[in-house]
């Protein structure tokens, strides 16, 4: 059987390079023409422990990882703890070629460098046999070697490449370019020999497999980037100047490429103390008159929630992003997981009024971090964009005209000093910033800036009349209940209008649905094209959402469908609960499909996993799970 | 022009601007010493030319959280121990605004001692106004960081097994480069150092004793107090940090044993702010940043235009 895409995976020990040569792969293929997307395992070490990294390449946009590989470019764990010992671990050093060694497809390449790789070791894991097996084509080369004859033994990754170059036979131009490009002097040189030369011994090998690389050119410009730049370029482009955070994993992706670039942007970029002081700063800014952000993952939002409960009651907008991982507590922090969906609804005490957006892609990640920046300052509401670490380190192409858009750095509702002399003020003077039925019907009383003559109010956690004051009163207190939260039903209005976050796939008219949310997304529906050629009738709902809740357009599309599976990356079925909670119907139409091993699903997983479903077949020798709709 | 007119504005400040319409009346406990710091703060706006508009308070939870309640400014009374981290930002996003923030001892040495070691370390140019009564308040007298040891309480009923914090000392080894004690008892000096705590380009940490005749009855009315600035027996070089560091350490330790001993602990005044360090190595910009978002002809920048080239 020939493939007509390519999933190369290169597969190494943390700090070999892989993250930095995969990116690079990535690109050239861009450039030659294809449709590039990557999917990157890592564990939580500095040094050795597998990592790898797929680049998956197509002639047409790619919508997910894929299922397994067909091309292993092995470079073996140089920084392992204990080559040669079986350790706690198993053979570190041997785990990037054996590890997952069952998902390389049938007939597909696996090159190794036994520069580094003992010969005894891999016998001894029975590759010859696995491989006649499979059909699967083994390719033993120096890449060590050759790495070192030219420069150093780091550049065994450029190896790597020049050599799948030759056995792919798509040449080694673009990879030169880039080259050219990242390096200079010597460096540049040694590595441009160890390009050629390992393209050459490879060469020399002819080998004989049956991947066909196609071939393809784009019709415009693209850029290849990940989720991370894509939240970060919406929230520069939407005049974010300011962001404060700590380091944790993966959230540190959105706050590094913030902080590289805000000092250009004429912005400000503060590492504190912790995730307390993060939000709360964010809040400080924005008090003062900025478009400020900040975010964490887990443990880290966690301590976000008090300052979080401030911005709602003050009335403070800020944006914060959630890079979920899998948890409960440390849980596996370089893993996937969309386990956090409730915590980032409903942590911090007192009823919620925030919005929160679920970007399924990098696309989404820039027009829906755009989005919240833009509600949370008219409305004066927190703001989350939730994530995963699957978006977060993803790289995907897409045209460079997708970014092509203005800037707006407006403020939001705030009242310049002119506005300021005619708006409401108490006798005393002071400003009536938190207005129970504001001037023009809205439930946004706009605010005013510290520095603003006639403007001062006070901002407090504590129940608070117009002017900002305490109060306890009753009768204070359900108006300004009863406009905070009716600001969710005005930006549900406005969003109607002006978003379109959800996304529809598949026929109109088909019988079953998979419902899904977040990074999910994409995988479904490639799952679902298959479904269909597999002669099923299906469709799918991206909802991106979360609060306020898209009631209408949920309903509209569960009453259309027979059943629903709404796949999941957590084990509890969270968004489903949130659906029936929202909707309060349809609780007998939805089961679910859950995966939380860490890796996100494959196509081919949820196609086994609707199909099980509605042939009632067990997926307990799977890596998911199966929670039946409610009742039966 | 600016569009914070208020900041800079040249006119005489009457300290009676500073009395809000809306609750003219304070509701702290009749004798309680927050009045004290109160008046003090008013007193000093006019003293250092600051008008209602252009000054920014930020409060912790606490009896002492409601401060702005009853000082007319620009306010946000925060959540418990975060009063700092708001501050500070908002002095990053307008450094012309002054911002003072205040809280309790609980709130500063307790709950958000996290932060104030983080923001003396970073010398943000703002004042900090610490409440200190030895006790927690408004949840009815439990035993706080500063209380002594061995102070009883319905949370230490066998009396704390732990040595109070050491305000002074601490706000020293963090970074602070000003560090004064006051006492609601002397209102003159008050004045005087919340004055001097505004008007220093630094971190400024005033450790404020505010008698609780509620709760902390044993700790008197912080009477008879000394000046060490006006007392012969202590002779020390306030820029001196060794010296510093000493006096203060005599301060806290004969606060338990009874004297109360006040003033200027500390004063560094060459060490460079915050935000100076920040602009000088380009990661501020020269503007203050909130101005820009009410500049209509300001140019914002584009990632397609910066940033993407990177990624073709």
């Amino acid at each position: 059987m020939t493939d007509n895409e390519l999933i190369w995976r290169i597969a190494g020990g943390s700090g070999d390079g892989i993250d930095s040569t995969s990116q690079n792969f990535a690109k050239a293929l861009m450039r030659s023409g294809l449709h590039v997307f990557t999917h990157r395992h890592y564990p939580s070490r500095i040094r050795g422990g597998h990592t790898y990294v797929e680049v998956r390449a197509k002639d047409e946009p790619v919508q997910s990882r894929g299922d397994g590989y067909n091309f292993l470019l092995a470079l073996g764990d140089s920084f392992a703890r204990n080559p040669q010992e079986e350790a706690y671990y198993g053979k570190e050093e041997l785990k990037p070629l054996y590890e997952n060694f069952e998902e390389l497809r049938e007939g597909g390449v696996l090159l190794y460098d036994e520069g580094l790789l003992d010969e005894e070791d891999v016998e001894e894991i029975e590759l010859e046999e696995a491989a006649e097996e499979n059909g699967w084509h083994v390719v033993p080369m120096d890449l060590r070697g050759i790495a070192k004859e030219h420069g150093r033994e780091i550049m065994r990754n450029t190896a790597g490449i020049g050599a799948t170059a030759a056995i792919l036979d798509i040449g080694t131009e673009e990879f030169e370019g880039l080259i050219e490009q990242n390096m200079a002097g010597d460096m540049q040189e040694a590595n441009l020999n160890v390009l050629q030369d390992a393209y050459d011994a490879a060469s020399e090998l002819d080998i004989d497999h049956d991947i066909e690389v196609p071939e393809n050119s784009h019709d415009e410009e693209q850029v290849i980037l990940s989720g991370s730049n894509a939240i970060s370029y919406g929230a520069l482009d939407e005049g974010c100047r300011f962001i404060s955070g700590y380091p944790m994993t993966p959230w540190t992706d959105v706050f590094t490429i913030m902080s590289q670039h805000l000092p250009e942007f004429g912005g400000i970029s503060e590492q504190v103390e912790d995730e307390i002081a993060a939000a709360a700063l964010a809040l400080g800014a924005s008090h003062a008159g900025v478009k400020a952000m900040s975010g964490s993952s887990g443990g880290g939002f966690a301590l976000m929630s008090e300052p979080l409960g401030l911005a709602e009651m003050t009335e403070t907008p800020i944006v914060l992003v959630e890079a979920m991982r899998a948890g409960p507590s440390t849980g596996m922090p370089t893993k996937p997981e969309q386990a956090d969906l409730e915590h980032v609804l409903y942590t911090s005490q007192g009823d919620s009024a925030r919005v929160v957006f679920a970007p399924a892609n990098i696309r989404e990640c820039y027009t829906q971090t755009r989005a919240a920046f833009r509600i949370a300052y008219e409305y004066q509401i927190p703001a989350i964009v939730v994530y995963d670490q699957k978006i977060q380190g993803e790289l995907r192409n897409l045209p460079a005209s997708h970014f092509d858009e203005e800037p707006n750095a407006d403020p939001g509702s705030v009242l310049t000093e002119e506005e300021i002399q005619d708006a409401a003020h108490h006798s005393s003077g002071k400003f009536q910033r938190f207005l129970h039925e504001p001037e023009d019907g809205s439930n946004v009383s706009p605010r005013s800036v510290p520095g603003q003559k006639d403007g001062r109010y006070l901002a407090t956690g504590n129940e608070h009349n117009p002017s900002g004051h305490i109060s306890e009163d009753p009768e204070n207190r359900i108006a300004q209940m009863n406009r905070r939260l009716n600001k969710l039903d005005d930006i549900r209005a406005d969003l109607d209008e002006n978003a379109g976050h959800q996304t529809y796939y598949g026929p109109d008219d088909a019988d079953y649905g998979v419902l899904v949310w977040g990074s999910q997304q994409d995988t479904v529906f490639e799952a679902v094209d298959r479904l269909n050629e597999n002669g099923h009738s299906v469709k799918a709902l991206g909802v991106s959402d979360m609060m306020p809740y898209p009631v209408e357009e949920v309903s509209e599309w569960l009453d259309s469908v027979d059943e629903a599976l709404v796949v999941e990356m957590n084990a509890t079925a969270q968004f489903r609960g949130l659906t029936q909670k929202e909707i309060g119907k349809y609780g007998d139409k939805m089961s679910s499909l859950l995966k939380y091993n860490g890796n996100p699903f494959e196509p081919a997983e949820i196609v086994d996993g609707f199909e099980s479903s509605i042939n009632g077949e067990d997926l307990a020798a799977t890596n998911m799970k199966y929670l039946p709709a409610a009742g039966d | 022009m600016s569009a914070f007119s208020a900041i800079g504005e040249e006119r005489e400040i009457d300290r009676d601007e500073f009395t809000p319409g809306i609750e003219p009346q304070a509701t702290w406990c009749p004798g309680c010493g927050d009045f004290g710091v109160l008046k003090a703060l008013k007193q000093a706006m006019p003293e250092v030319g600051k008008n209602p508009d252009e000054v920014a308070l930020f409060t912790g939870i606490g009896c002492s959280g409601k401060l702005n309640s009853y000082f007319n400014s620009y306010g946000f009374h925060t959540i418990h121990g975060r009063s700092l981290p708001v501050a500070r930002a908002a002095k990053l996003a307008n450094p012309n605004l002054e911002v003072i923030a205040a809280g309790g001892d609980g709130d500063g040495y307790g709950i958000g001692g996290n932060h104030l070691i983080h923001t003396a370390r970073e010398n943000h140019d703002m004042t900090y106004i610490v409440f200190n009564n030895e006790i927690f308040g408004l949840t009815k007298g439990q035993t706080s960081p500063t209380s002594p040891k061995g102070h009883k309480s319905k949370t230490q009923p066998h009396g704390s097994a732990k040595s109070p914090i050491r305000p002074l000392s601490q706000s020293l080894n963090a970074g602070a480069t000003y560090i004064a004690r006051t006492a609601a008892v002397n209102p003159n000096q008050a004045k005087e150092i919340i004055a001097e705590a505004i008007e220093h380009d630094g971190f400024a940490h005033i450790d404020f004793l505010t008698q609780c005749p509620t709760w902390n009855k044993d700790a008197k009315h912080y009477v008879p107090y000394t000046d060490v600035q006006q007392s012969d027996e202590f002779d020390f070089d306030v820029s001196d940090r060794v010296e510093a560091a000493e006096m203060m350490r005599k301060t806290e330790e004969r606060l338990y044993e009874g004297e109360v001993l006040t003033g200027r602990m500390y004063v560094e005044d060459a060490r460079p702010s915050y935000g100076a360090e920040k602009r000088a190595i380009g990661e501020m910009p020269e503007e203050p940043l909130a101005e820009r978002y009410f500049d209509e002809d300001a140019e914002w920048e584009r990632t397609y235009d910066n940033l993407l080239e990177h990624h073709k």
